[in-house]
């Protein structure tokens, strides 16, 4: 009787753990000081260069020359080290690793918070610093406290306009900012069955709003066969009723469509407390919502229609890019006006593009809305990308309707 | 591990884009970030940090991995940092680049003279003592090394 990080991290809730990382990376905002820390360190091998990668998605292409010159020492010193190195346009570190490199029961630590992302696949998968990621680099582990688990039990099925978003916004809300600190989430019961890869992953990404260490799905066949698609044979891990510190229900046939607004994400209201609100830019993409069946949501809402505000689209990575050419999906946006980005982080923590000025309003699919984020004076609202949608081709803050989605 | 300081007060769920925002983050310029912390909270407050133990709310440092958070703490002079909770990344970098953290609900009062002390598991606000979670004996180790960085050296 174990939750699934006890089963994966090897001790009970409580204990401090010493285990080997399966998979570490960082990427171009934090390997620098990563790289830093290695040095100073005096290490002189990384452990396991095969299962430690470096990604360059946060401010890439580089701004400016300071950002180059940084770019340009983490790229020699990823290559000199035989690292998995992948460079600017080919996504988001966490997306490119949901592409058929994470496995179920991984341990997987990355230089990000939203690392959590990828509990999706039932790995343990959580945030660090740069220089726990350095002294993973040189050691090939690191220490855990194994962490509480609350569960998520979801019952019913999306209905109407809402969809995953909506119900990652809903358990920040219910839990907290802090809710789940220190703790680890795990998405149980019927209704986790019809939610796809795509679904869950906007949904383990956003564990950490709530202060959560990891957000899980126990490997089902929808993960094993997502995985197939990729070429990779995986098997399913089975739910062992392990003891939960607490248990939240979910009908997800009662949720619509959320918004969290006050620069707080777990300020969350329903979409229509806020309709026709004016807003100034709309944001799509994200490791949270930047994936093709995001796109394609998009483009099923925005079809033979012009939006009314800027609106900036971020593919999560180049197959995401590539698939949504291939779809149609690109020309479909195109034609609606929306601008479309490298993939990558794009404008979400406000340090290269899509910054706001002053007083002005931007409605994102993105994680999170604090203060000051995406641009001093500026305000971010988060929703899923049916909201987003609908809201870009009024201009204001508009409830999207069933018809437009599904 | 002792300290005190004069006490400074912030609020709950401080997030590191408000301790260190984004736009000055590309930069190994560890005296910049000194410069910049809290600015978007209150810009003169980077100024007055120097020997001062930040007390804060629940849920401090919550948000994204910067580790660059923890470091203009530090680099800006502050002694320790006090809050009920801490998100769980950035309790770990204080702790990786020698920030001495307690996990404990004091009360601020600006201005008030502030003692700790980490081995023995307390906090004093104007002589009023408040018992801290205790920190695992690995963690006070790299504490006492002065952070990961030379506790990782002093082990090779």
């Amino acid at each position: 009787m174990a939750t699934l990080s006890e089963r994966i991290l090897g001790g009970p809730a409580g204990t401090y753990v010493d285990v080997r990382v399966d998979r570490a990376f960082a990427h171009d905002g934090t390997g620098v000081l990563t790289k830093e820390a290695f040095c100073e360190m005096h290490c002189e091998k990384i452990r396991d260069p095969q299962g430690t990668y470096i990604f360059f998605d946060h401010i890439a292409p580089a701004n400016n020359s300071t950002t180059a010159t940084l770019q340009a020492e983490l790229r020699s010193f990823a290559r000199a080290r035989g690292l998995n190195f992948t460079d600017i346009g080919e996504g988001i570190c966490h997306q490119l690793l949901a592409e058929g490199i994470v496995l179920p029961g991984e341990v997987v630590v990355g230089a990000d918070s939203h690392t959590c992302t990828l509990g999706a696949f039932g790995a343990f998968a959580t945030g660090v610093g740069a220089t726990d990621m350095a002294a993973i680099w040189a050691s090939g582990g690191t220490w855990f406290r194994v962490p509480e688990t609350i569960a998520i039990r979801l019952t019913g099925s999306l209905e109407g306009a809402a969809e995953p978003k909506d119900l990652a916004l809903a358990y920040v809300r219910e839990l907290g900012m802090d809710g789940a600190n220190y703790r680890a989430l795990e998405f149980v019961g019927d209704g986790v069955a019809g939610i796809p890869m795509a679904g869950r992953l906007t949904c383990s990404n956003m564990a950490v709003e709530a202060g959560a260490k990891a957000g899980m799905f126990y490997a089902d066949r929808e993960t094993v066969g997502y995985l197939a698609g990729f070429g990779i044979s995986a098997t399913t891990q089975e739910p062992d009723d392990g003891t939960s510190a607490r248990e939240l229900e979910i009908d997800l046939s009662d949720l619509t469509p959320l918004i969290a607004s006050g620069h707080r994400v777990d300020r969350v209201q329903e979409v229509r407390a806020l309709a026709g609100t004016p807003i100034d830019q709309v944001f799509v993409g994200t490791c949270t919502n930047g994936r093709l069946a995001d796109l394609e949501r998009l483009a099923r809402v925005l079809r033979g229609k012009k939006v009314k505000v800027r609106t900036i689209v971020v593919p999560a990575s180049r197959l995401t890019l590539a698939e949504a050419g291939r779809m149609g999906i690109v020309e479909t946006l195109l034609a609606a006006g929306c601008v479309i980005g490298i993939p990558g982080c794009g404008p979400c923590l406000g340090a290269h593009m899509g910054v706001l000025g002053e007083g002005e309003v931007c409605l994102s699919t993105a994680n999170r809305n604090f203060t000051n984020r995406m641009g001093v004076g500026g305000e971010i609202l988060l929703s899923s990308v049916a909201t987003a949608g609908a809201s870009a081709l009024r201009g204001e803050i508009t409830v999207p309707e069933a018809a437009d989605v599904r | 591990m002792y300290g005190e300081g004069r006490a400074v007060c912030v609020g709950r769920d401080m997030d590191t884009d408000r301790i260190i925002a984004g736009r000055y983050l590309r930069t190994k310029d560890r005296a910049l970030w000194a410069a910049h912390v809290f600015e978007d909270l209150d810009p003169t407050l980077a100024n007055r940090l120097e020997g001062t133990v930040v007390i804060a709310g629940s849920n401090m440092g919550c948000g994204s991995s910067r580790e660059q958070a923890a470091i203009a703490l530090k680099e800006a002079g502050v002694v320790g940092v006090i809050a009920p909770t801490f998100a769980r990344i950035f309790f770990r970098n204080a702790i990786n680049i020698g920030l001495p953290l307690v996990e404990c609900p004091v009360s601020c009062k600006e201005g008030a003279w502030v003692r700790f002390n980490l081995e023995e598991g307390w906090a004093e606000v104007d002589g009023e003592r408040c018992i801290a979670r205790p920190l695992s004996p690995k963690m006070l180790e790299i504490l006492r090394a002065g952070g990961l960085v030379p506790y990782w050296r002093n082990r090779r």
